[in-house]
């Protein structure tokens, strides 16, 4: 009896560990800056580079922090998206363009509506390796005590906002 | 034969000069040595199985200038790596650090080699203790042996 048992509890135990292993989101990094301060910046505002944008302006009250680009697809394909999350007005959207242009930046927003209250410029990605940025589009939530309480990292949809980022949103007072 | 040998031996260096700087970072030799131990200690984070060394992505390129940025302002190796940890995660390093959830990943080999010793003692001393005249009748009579 035994004889069979082994080899069969061995392949059992395999095709479980494949089937949990091949099943899990590999793409996706958890990231080490969920529930640590958001890390600050002060960079030149998009439309505007005499004016800066800055974490600061935000402090105390329930942000999000979109990373975006002119060159990224993803970015493209979640715009409007973010254009109906801004309209309903439940918290700040604050762009960070990553490694990019100015006037690119300015003429997608121009062309395609501008669904951020402000833009950070980081053509160099340097503010983008603070948030260990890998991939745009990424968009955090930062609450109002300026703690990073989540990331998704793909183009976002009302239902992720829905069902990741409103709990949360919800959770948090939006302003402290 | 002896030519076609060496140019494969050479062959097989070539990959290992190849390197993305074209020019040395550094004009220390051990800040340069550490740079390019650190950058092949880096994963990039957006072509996960290279590391920043070896890799062309913009990110690569990001974070071996903060590298040399860091090596620069005189920060040691474990202050780097720490600050490349602490923003994207254990995953940024190319072999996994010695902690308690990856000592398995770490001992699995020898494990493996173990358990496979382990068997292979089993079976070989199960079938040295078998009678050698226990091959099949047609086995028997093809090999000349007869009935015993």
């Amino acid at each position: 009896m035994w004889r069979y048992l082994i080899p069969v509890g061995l392949l059992a135990a395999l095709v479980a560990f494949f089937f949990v292993g091949l099943g899990r989101d590999k793409e996706t990094l958890p990231s080490p800056l969920i529930g640590k301060p958001a890390p600050q910046f002060s960079l030149p505002r998009v439309g505007d580079p005499t004016q800066n944008v800055s974490t600061a302006d935000f402090a105390g009250q329930a942000y999000v922090l979109n990373v975006w680009a002119t060159w990224c697809v993803g970015c493209r394909q979640e715009h409007d998206t973010l254009l109906e999350i801004a309209g309903r007005g439940e918290v700040p959207i604050v762009g960070l363009n990553w490694k990019d242009e100015m006037d690119l930046a300015q003429e997608w927003l121009r062309r395609l509506g501008n669904p951020y209250v402000a833009t950070a410029f980081d053509p160099e990605g340097r503010v983008a390796i603070d948030w260990g940025v890998y991939g745009a589009p990424e968009t955090f939530l930062i609450d109002a005590s300026g703690k990073v309480i989540y990331k998704h990292v793909a183009p976002m949809s009302i239902d992720v906002w829905e069902r990741e980022f409103l709990p949360l949103l919800k959770k948090t007072p939006v302003r402290e | 034969m002896k030519t076609c040998v060496l140019a494969i031996l050479l062959l097989m260096i070539v990959p290992l000069g190849h390197a993305i700087d074209t020019a040395p970072a550094f004009s220390d030799p051990v800040q340069q040595s550490r740079y390019e131990h650190l950058s092949r200690e880096l994963r990039c984070l957006q072509c996960r199985s290279e590391t920043i060394a070896d890799s062309n992505a913009s990110l690569a390129e990001d974070l071996r200038r903060q590298l040399r940025e860091l090596i620069a302002a005189g920060k040691s190796d474990d202050e780097i790596m720490t600050y490349m940890t602490d923003r994207y995660g254990d995953y940024v390093r190319y072999r996994p650090a010695m902690k308690s959830n990856t000592w398995l990943l770490w001992a699995a080999p020898v494990l493996f080699l173990l358990a496979g010793c382990i068997a292979a003692f089993v079976v070989i001393g199960r079938k040295a203790k078998l009678p050698d005249d226990d091959l099949p009748a047609d086995d028997r009579a093809r090999t000349g042996m007869g009935d015993v």
